[in-house]
């Protein structure tokens, strides 16, 4: 499973601050952090609450690519803010993310052709989170033909089931993991699939626990990336594991060590 | 109907080595010699590239063989005594694309050569022949850490392929390498865990030895547990080609060494007489054997007779025509 690191995000008070200030160095040795703990992707998220989105996304980028050479996952509602961040990449990026609705797909898919990027793709529509795997993996089919039709290879989506916090909405949990399962049978080559691993443990006390565990039993039902807190050593060494458990990797002493360089 | 023919894609890629250096790049080979490289299993040409072909070492000791088969003087028997003459022999009389010198005469037990007695017949080597040259110890890991320093130190620019580095003994040894740049054989029991991890080591001890390493896997001869071997060599280079960089390394196996202690190749016609002439079966036992190692991946195979090196290095001919469609 490939960890896109999430700590790049304005949600969280000092990446808030580094923007406002541009202050390149909080931002890059996040960046550094994450990519040295074994992230292969680097989600990059304005927040909510900038008020020049599409310079802040740009200046994110800019900086991020100084310190790194991972692929970069533009995170943002706004599409004009994705759009400035893909013309600044230096390498295909990911676009996180499109619901099934027909207007969103259409600038998405449409931009994701232009830029060759990669594309999240959630199994929501206008009407919200269905409950049940087969109302999702129904919106993931959607997902798959509109960006077919917009000449989005399939090899570049990574559908997201929407994990929701397991102390809220406890009857999703094997919901999502039968979408997982089912989504590897729609399609010949299947979509990828990802998880924004730490919606799963919002409220709870043992955080770090619930998301480890969660990950570990999505892994197994054929989970391929993750949005996930890459500075999580025991996160990581859990991932490495199932990995060797999974037969993914060809087991050795050293393997939490390999995995995290990658 | 056109057939669409369903073509295996590979993300990555077995490393290249270089063995040998000329005099332009400081030593005084003759040529270099590139092995790895891969970018498909073994001869599908047609599912990727395989860049360098696979090459075929004479083995030769520095003392005469206690225990090699009679049936091997008549092509050796000359030049036993110095093996100077011998590695020229290799080459000029058997067409040895390397010469591998394994430095028995060091084992205490045997001849007890010192460290300068052997770099001393490692360079008379190197002046004796041309092609990129394999030098390993005597087998006795006390002894072989002494030797290392000094071989690799009066060898310095040849960038030679020194073995053999073990998960309980690879410090010395890589440590030599590093200093003058000489490249390491790794070796492990017939383990793939094993096989990973000591790569690890090494590349921990310097990332540019990472590039610098050829891994032996320890070979079983046919009817010895081939099997266990060659899918071992199968799973690391599947693992290779699916970006598993610590298993990314061209491969060398002992094929003369093992092939010569089988009972199959060295029993007299008249105590089986079922089985044939001797040394016709030997021969045969040696280069199916490496036939077999040459499918699973094998890039340096060391063979022992003349006459199985001759028929390898034909079957390699046959082998890297292109089949790509």
């Amino acid at each position: 499973m490939i960890i896109i690191g999430e700590r790049i995000n304005g949600m969280f008070k000092d990446i808030a601050k580094a923007i406002r200030e541009r202050d390149s160095a909080v931002i890059q040795e996040w960046a550094r952090k994450q990519e040295q703990n074994g992230a292969r992707y680097l989600d990059i998220n304005v927040g909510p609450s900038s008020t020049e989105p599409v310079e802040a996304m740009k200046w994110l980028v800019e900086v991020t690519q100084e310190a790194s050479d991972l692929p970069l996952c533009l995170d943002s509602t706004k599409y004009d803010a994705i759009e400035a961040g893909l013309k600044v990449c230096k390498r295909p990026a990911m676009i996180n993310s499109v619901p099934a609705e027909a207007a969103k797909m259409e600038r998405v898919f449409t931009m994701a052709a232009e830029y060759g990027a990669e594309v999240i793709c959630l199994a929501m529509s206008a009407e919200g989170i269905p409950k049940d795997a087969e109302s999702r993996v129904a919106l993931a089919m959607e997902l798959v033909a509109t960006a077919d039709a917009f000449g989005v290879p399939i090899d570049n989506l990574y559908i997201d089931p929407l994990v929701l916090p397991c102390n809220v909405a406890q009857d999703h949990g094997p919901e999502v993991l039968e979408t997982l399962r089912q989504i590897k049978l729609i399609s010949d080559p299947p979509p990828k699939t990802v998880v924004g691993l730490s919606n799963v443990s919002q409220g709870t006390r043992d955080r770090e626990l619930v998301n480890r565990v969660f990950a570990v039993m999505a892994m197994a039902n054929g989970l391929d990336a993750a949005i996930a807190d890459a500075c999580d050593d025991e996160l990581m060494a859990a991932v490495a594991t199932a990995r060797i458990l999974l037969n993914m990797d060809i087991y050795c002493d050293s393997y939490i060590d390999v995995f995290k360089k990658g | 109907m056109a057939v669409e023919i369903q073509r295996e894609k590979y993300r990555s890629k077995v490393g290249e080595v270089v063995l040998g250096a000329t005099k332009e790049q400081g030593g005084s080979r003759s040529h270099t010699i590139t092995v790895g490289g891969e970018s498909t299993l073994p001869f599908l040409h047609f599912e990727g590239d395989m860049p360098n072909r696979p090459v075929v070492a004479l083995e030769i000791l520095d003392m005469v063989p206690e225990e090699w088969h009679p049936c091997l003087e008549k092509y050796y028997g000359d030049v036993y005594a110095d093996p100077a003459d011998w590695a020229k022999k290799c080459v000029d009389e058997y067409g040895a694309d390397l010469v591998q010198i394994r430095l028995s005469s060091a084992d205490p037990d045997l001849k007890d050569s010192s460290p300068e007695d052997c770099a001393a017949t490692v360079k008379k080597v190197l002046e004796a022949v041309g092609v990129p040259l394999i030098v390993i110890g005597c087998g006795k890991a006390e002894k072989d850490n002494l030797i290392y320093p000094v071989v690799a130190e009066a060898a310095a620019g040849e960038n030679l392929l020194l073995g053999v580095a073990e998960l309980e003994n690879y410090k010395a040894i890589t440590s030599a390498c590093m200093a003058h740049q000489h490249n390491v054989i790794a070796q492990s029991p017939i383990d793939i865990n094993i096989c990973k991890q000591l790569n690890i080591l090494i590349a921990e001890m310097s990332t540019a030895m990472a590039g610098r390493i050829i891994i032996d896997p320890t070979i079983a001869a046919l009817g010895y547990g081939i099997e266990y071997t060659y899918s071992i060599m199968e799973r690391a280079r599947n693992g290779a080609l699916q970006g598993d960089k610590m298993l990314a390394m061209p491969m060398i196996g002992n094929i003369g060494y093992e092939t010569w202690r089988t009972k199959e190749a060295n029993t007299p016609a008249d105590e089986a007489p079922g089985w044939g002439e001797q040394e016709a079966r030997g021969i045969l036992w040696e280069a199916t054997t490496a036939m077999a190692y040459l499918q699973s991946g094998m890039d340096i195979l060391v063979m022992r007779h003349p006459r199985a090196a001759a028929l390898v290095k034909q079957n390699i001919d046959e082998l890297m025509q292109d089949n790509s469609y």
